[in-house]
């Protein structure tokens, strides 16, 4: 053999010798990170292990470790996600078309486009004390709140103005901070679907809004909705706005005291009110429980976020089943 | 041209559902009932009372049906709620200031203080420190104060290790923090800033429990619940170094209650907004905060129930206030 082929031979092992290592390395890069949340997993469910039962979702705070529950907080933090998605939805998605179909190019849509990447990236407590001024105190326009009661003839509610620490004040400012990011998926998702799409759809006589509904958010439903609920799965877990805005750390009923179907059936002005109640969240119940002096407590706060896991994973879970199922429909 | 119409098309979608919202405004009335069905007390403030204000919630509520949130924002926190009016009760870990006064008193708000318990700050360190078993408030002074040059154990005592001395401490939002810096360094606030700031107590705690050289200053509740983690020094009120030093003072129960454990105990406040004493929920509530019944619970939650002398005279002024109110 020459002495090319030598040098060659040898090179070659070693070339093949990198390309496993970098594939080992991809690979320790992959499994620590689900190493990590196994041993976090595991830890907590550990804690968390006799805790977590019907009682603990069905009971409210306590001082008691043992009699403490999450219920407030659960339901607190499903009205308030509720509340958030109803909002960041028709807000984000709407800008998102906008700025991708409608919009040209100018100077004011860049800098509206950087402005959403800017927010997108503002810490949340940041927003909380944005929220807290504009929503809950109203830019303390009024010295003392005023109650408003509205009639809608089958049911009726009351509310404060300035809206102080309830539900509504909590989701606007969960809006706020998911509205960047629901608007940026929105555009990736509507930047997707192909411009042909739209070419043939006009070309056949369809107006501009005939396309954008029938054809091109159809086609960008997926993405969309992937992005709308990563976002709201951040919001959910959001702990510093939510305590910015004053909201209780022992509560012991839920946004318009509906604790079951029933209550809602019975009494629908009670759905009304939810909006206008006091409210608490899964993220400030742990982190009440935390900061407990008491030793058992710390299970407690492990049960907490088992709840808040499951939550996130339902979720999520939502959303790869809603990009699954609409993806099939799509052929172009 | 169908470009146009379709923003039409939009604006009158919009002014329908504008119309729509006032036509549903056009049905509000102000409310004067007096009876809420969802009649809550609001309580916001110190982190520290809300343990208190918490189990006194908790009981309250089996007892009626009202129902009570407490929120946990601080002493500072809490109060620029409560000059907001958007809670009733307001939870202070030292006594309302004379600024704060001033500000109330500008917007009309008239306040009823009680004091509700109180709280010993105490002083810890390792269990495996041997050296140190009681200091002086002029050594914890030199210790804290803003331009401290005390940075090993030995720079208070020359037979004390040579070791640097980590310190952990409230942070600056903290009721702890003000009463602590008060008494200890003689000015509110003013404190060095090279420490361990954390507004969670449990935090301080792991922090002094995990290192040989750390000494804290932590609310004596939370001391009470982790005695095996770390140990609770003897403090004598002495400031003066040339002085012979006062004996020191364990705190305990029994020397908070007396006095005798000082300056480092603390008396807990409650302040309700007198307007809204009107209100059955938030009178009941405070009755049954004062009352001989539920004192318990301050012992159950780690601090030191008032004297009852104390509690009566704290009865009798909601007393007064409630008549007065009802009037």
């Amino acid at each position: 053999m020459s002495l090319h082929g030598k040098i060659y031979e040898r090179r070659l092992v070693w070339r093949h010798r990198i390309g496993l290592i970098f594939e080992w390395v991809c690979r320790i890069a992959t499994f620590l990170s689900l190493g990590i949340l196994a041993v976090l997993l595991f830890s907590i469910g550990r804690q968390a292990f006799g805790w977590l039962g019907w009682g603990f979702l069905t009971r409210s705070n306590s001082y008691e470790a043992d009699q403490a529950g999450i219920m407030a907080g659960l339901i607190g933090s499903l009205w308030l996600v509720g509340l958030t998605a109803i909002m960041s939805v028709p807000l984000g998605v709407g800008a998102a078309v906008y700025l991708e179909e409608y919009a040209k190019p100018s100077r004011l849509t860049k800098f509206i486009q950087l402005n959403i990447s800017n927010l997108a990236g503002v810490p949340s407590i940041v927003y909380g004390i944005l929220g807290f001024t504009v929503f809950v105190r109203m830019f303390g326009l009024r010295d003392r709140p005023e109650r408003f009661t509205c009639s809608l003839g089958f049911a009726q509610f009351s509310f404060e103005l300035p809206l102080g620490r309830v539900v509504l004040s909590g989701a606007c400012t969960l809006t706020l901070l998911s509205l960047p990011v629901v608007i940026i998926a929105a555009q990736e998702a509507l930047r997707s679907v192909p411009p042909s799409l739209r070419h043939a759809s006009l070309a056949l006589g369809a107006t501009k809004w005939q396309t954008v509904r029938y054809q091109v958010l159809p086609a960008a439903l997926p993405g969309i909705m992937t992005g709308v609920i990563l976002s709201l799965s951040r919001a959910i877990g959001e702990t510093a706005p939510l305590a910015v805005l004053g909201a209780a750390a022992q509560l012991s009923f839920a946004p318009g005291r509906i604790h079951s179907i029933g209550d809602a059936v019975q009494h629908p002005s009670k759905i009304l009110q939810a909006p206008f109640d006091q409210f608490t969240a899964i993220p400030l119940q742990i982190y009440g429980w935390i900061n407990e002096p008491k030793a058992a407590f710390e299970h407690v706060a492990a049960a907490g976020i088992i709840v808040l896991l499951i939550v996130l994973l339902l979720m999520n879970g939502t959303a790869i089943f809603i990009r699954q199922r609409f993806q099939k429909k799509i052929r172009w | 041209m169908h470009f146009d119409r379709t923003i039409y098309g939009f604006s009158a979608v919009a002014v329908a559902s504008m119309l729509g919202i006032a036509a549903m405004c056009g049905g509000c009335i102000q409310s004067d009932s007096k009876v809420d069905p969802t009649a809550t007390v609001n309580v916001e403030g110190s982190s520290t009372v809300f343990l208190i204000s918490q189990a006194m919630a908790n009981e309250f509520e089996k007892k009626s049906p009202c129902k009570v949130t407490v929120g946990r924002s601080g002493t500072g926190g809490g109060y620029k709620k409560f000059v907001l009016r958007q809670c009733d009760l307001w939870n202070a870990s030292r006594p309302i200031a004379e600024k704060e006064k001033t500000e109330l008193q500008a917007k009309g708000i008239d306040w009823l203080e009680l004091e509700v318990g109180i709280d010993g700050i105490s002083i810890a360190v390792h269990p495996k420190n041997d050296w140190c078993t009681e200091l002086t408030v002029g050594q914890l002074r030199k210790i804290w104060e803003p331009d401290s040059t005390v940075n090993k154990w030995s720079d208070l005592d020359p037979k004390w290790p040579d070791q640097p001395i980590e310190l952990y401490g409230a942070d600056t939002d903290s009721g702890t923090f003000e009463y602590f810096t008060e008494v200890i360094v003689g000015k509110k606030n003013s404190s060095r800033t090279k420490y361990q700031a954390a507004n969670d107590d449990n935090v301080l705690i792991q922090g002094v429990a995990g290192s040989q050289y750390a000494l804290g200053y932590i609310p004596y509740g939370y001391c009470v619940e982790n005695k095996d983690k770390i140990k609770v020094i003897k403090v004598s009120p002495t400031v003066d170094a040339d002085e012979a030093a006062a004996p020191a003072v364990e705190p305990t129960v029994e020397t908070i209650l007396s006095g005798e454990y000082k300056p480092l105990a603390r008396p807990l406040f409650v302040y309700a907004n007198v307007e809204t004493l009107k209100r059955p929920e938030i009178a009941d509530f405070l009755k049954f905060t004062v009352s001989e019944e539920s004192q318990p619970l301050v012992a159950k939650r780690g601090f030191v129930r008032i004297p009852d002398e104390k509690r009566k005279e704290m009865e009798t002024r909601l007393e007064t206030a409630l008549k007065a109110a009802s009037k």
